[in-house]
Parts: structure tokens; C-alpha cells; sequence
């Protein structure tokens, strides 16, 4: 329905001005619906939503450790099975909670294959504590302890492939979304919701605070980063890729030099090195899920 | 303050904070050029526009921080920022 705005995640809460994750969490719920169980680990999300004795949900709502998120929804998926209750329980996390601490316990909740939802915002570092790299942190960008300078270029690492690494557990359903497409988003978390057993989904959430750009641009940059290739909108099913977001490629410059975060590799000097193996990530991308559109030569 | 069991607290409390307050630059509607298709309701941050019965968007400015998502997004220019006096 157009103009339908979700009531379950409600005004006040303190995250920035154009924060991805704040509409991550409205478009989550707006999916959702009121019958759900979310469990937040700590991470800005959690910070900002609920500063006590304040809170922004208006589902029931619960606060673990960055760690144990997944076994705490594990617990409270065995608790409603128990009593045969039919709510759903969408365990949240940022990208630090899931790619680096709490990879044991997302681990141990698909392995054993409780009826959950894992939704991943990722803002590729920890926001939350002062920008600091994590393992979603993309190739070169600089954080504080990845900072760029004359030594280095900032993040020396690649952007670990999580959703791979849960559907390698026999996740139903994994998939990865933008905010800058918000029905996307909702159908994928439907989706999720309606799959029996642990399905993951992973959602890029530009943080304008982090990442060093405007606040009204948001949605512009998740567009740029789908259509440069660097991030791929994707679904998979029994560990099959089974649709992609296809795209007109753009340059990966177009999407760099909007942000801070990449200023490095275009000031004081144009560093084309490091530009061509960003480009080369972006290219494998393409190759790998096959997202490009072929255009027909007349 | 009452402390509730484990920390509760009641849903959508926060209400109570009005974040209008850090607004620089404020979203103005322009309802003759609106086109009512509902993307900036659906895409702000705050959740803090709604429709009313036509269709037509209201900002509430108790809580709209003034990020200007919805005004770069609008598909119809019908939204322009301008620097609030206070």
C-alpha cells in the first residue's frame, strides 16, 4: 500500500539524522507485524532505540550480549514451541555482533536449525563504539583502526561472505537486501518469516556518521552500491543462488569517491592501483552472480 | 523514575523524546506538485510522516530531524529543505 507507514517502531529514538539502520528496523517491523519476538544484540541499533527507561519498539522486545543474540531467540524459539505459540522471533544484529562476536552462537542456532529470522544490518564497521573496522568492513575503507595514510590505505582486508557461510549450514533461506529498496526488503523478510527453519538476511545500511557523507544521500548510496557491483542483492535457496538483482554497471569510482571513508584514494593523489582492485572485487561480483545486464547491439 | 522487572520499559516510550529539536534544516511539502505516491513516508528514518485521509503527506516536526532523504528522493520536487529560524 503506498504511503503505509509502520506504527511498530515509533518516533524518538536517538539514531542520526538519515541513519540506514533507524529504516532497517521501521521496514523489518512494517514486514513483521505485530505478532513478533525481536531479540537485539548490542550495536547502535540497540543504543539508539532503547536509551532506558525509553524504547522505540512496540513488540516485545529483548537486549542480549553482542555474542549470544542467536541463543537467546534459540530460547525463546524452544519456549514457544513448548507452549505451541505461533510467534515469529527475528533475532537483529549489527555487522560486528555477526560477523566477528557472535559468529559462535548464530553458528550453534543454525546447526541446530531453530525456527528463527537473523537480520543482519550492516554498516561495515562498529559504528556504535567510534568506527572501528570489522570483518563486513569492505577493502580499503578507512576506520580508525584501519586508518588510511602513508603506510597503508585503510582496511588491508577483504568483506567476509557471511550469507555463504550460513547457507553452508543448511539455512533454508538466506539473503542479502539494500535500504535503497525498501519492498525488497519487506518481501525478503516475509519471505524469511514464512521459511521454516534459521534463515539469514543480510541488509547494507549506509551510515552517514561511519562511512562520511551527507545525511539525505542514504539511499542514494545503497543505490550505487548495487549498481557499481560491490554489493549484490541476492537470494538463495538450499544453498542455490536462485535470484539476483541485475544491473547496468557503473564504475566502482562513482560509489568511492561519494564517501569519506574512500577520500584517501583520490586525495592528495589519485591512487589507480588500489581503485583497479576495488573495481576487480566489484568485477568478480558481477562474474561470480552474474548481475550484469547484457545489452543488445543493434 | 519507577523501575520496571528486568529492566522494562513501556513500548514506544520513546516518545518522550522530542527530536525535532536537532532540526537545521526543515522539510517543507508541497502538496499542489505531491504526487501521493508515498515514498517519503515509507523511506524516512523516523517514521514520523504520515498520510492523511487524501493521500497527501504530513510531516511531524515534534520528531523530523531534517536529514533531507525525503526531499533528494522525492520523485516530484515537491519537498524543498529550508533553514529553520529558532
Amino acid at each position: 500500500m503506498a504511503g503505509q507507514t509502520c506504527d511498530l517502531f515509533d518516533c524518538g529514538h536517538r539514531a542520526c539524522g538519515g541513519c540506514g539502520a533507524a529504516l532497517v528496523s521501521r521496514l523489518i517491523l512494517d514486514a513483521a507485524g505485530e505478532d513478533t519476538i525481536v531479540v537485539s544484540s548490542t550495536g547502535c541499533m540497540e543504543v539508539f532505540s532503547t536509551p532506558y527507561p525509553e524504547t522505540a519498539w512496540k513488540v516485545p522486545w529483548i537486549h542480549s550480549l553482542f555474542e549470544n543474540n542467536s541463543a537467546v531467540a534459540s530460547g525463546i524459539v524452544a519456549a514457544l514451541k513448548k507452549q505451541g505459540r505461533k510467534e515469529k522471533v527475528i533475532a537483529i544484529g549489527g555487522d560486528g555482533a555477526t560477523f566477528d562476536i557472535g559468529m559462535i552462537c548464530i553458528s550453534g542456532a543454525f546447526e541446530r536449525g531453530h525456527d528463527f529470522t537473523y537480520i543482519c544490518y550492516d554498516n561495515e564497521a562498529y559504528m556504535n563504539t567510534g568506527i572501528q573496522r570489522s570483518g563486513a568492513t569492505p577493502y580499503d575503507a578507512s576506520t580508525t583502526t584501519s586508518p588510511a595514510g602513508k603506510c597503508a590505505t585503510g582496511n588491508p582486508l577483504p568483506k567476509k561472505d557471511m550469507p555463504k557461510i550460513l547457507a553452508a549450514h543448511g539455512a533454508p533461506y538466506v539473503a542479502t537486501a539494500t535500504i535503497a529498496y525498501p519492498a525488497d526488503i519487506r518481501k525478503k523478510v516475509k519471505k524469511a518469516l514464512d521459511t521454516p527453519g534459521p534463515c539469514y538476511i543480510q541488509i547494507h545500511a549506509p551510515c552517514c556518521t561511519g562511512w562520511g557523507f551527507e545525511a539525505e544521500k542514504t539511499m542514494e548510496i545503497g543505490k550505487l552500491a548495487v549498481e557499481t557491483g560491490l554489493w549484490v542483492n541476492y537470494e538463495m535457496e538450499q544453498g542455490e543462488v536462485t535470484k539476483v538483482k541485475k544491473v547496468v554497471r557503473k564504475p566502482v569510482e562513482e560509489y568511492l569517491k561519494t564517501q569519506k571513508r574512500f577520500r584517501h584514494l583520490f586525495r592528495p593523489v589519485r591512487n589507480d592501483t588500489e581503485i583497479a582492485k576495488i573495481q576487480a572485487i566489484a568485477d568478480r561480483n558481477a562474474e561470480k552472480y552474474g548481475i550484469d545486464i547484457k545489452l543488445k547491439k543493434d | 523514575m519507577a523501575l520496571g522487572v528486568g529492566c522494562s520499559a513501556r513500548p514506544g516510550k520513546a516518545r518522550d523524546n522530542k527530536t525535532g529539536s536537532w532540526r537545521v534544516f526543515k522539510p517543507e511539502f508541497d502538496h499542489e506538485k505531491c504526487s501521493r505516491c508515498g515514498l517519503c513516508s515509507t523511506i524516512c528514518p523516523e517514521g514520523c510522516i504520515r498520510d492523511d485521509e487524501e493521500g497527501l503527506p504530513v510531516p511531524d516536526y515534534d520528531y523530523c530531524k531534517g536529514c533531507g532523504i525525503c526531499a533528494e528522493e522525492c520523485p516530484s520536487d515537491a519537498i524543498t529543505m529550508k533553514q529553520e529560524e529558532k
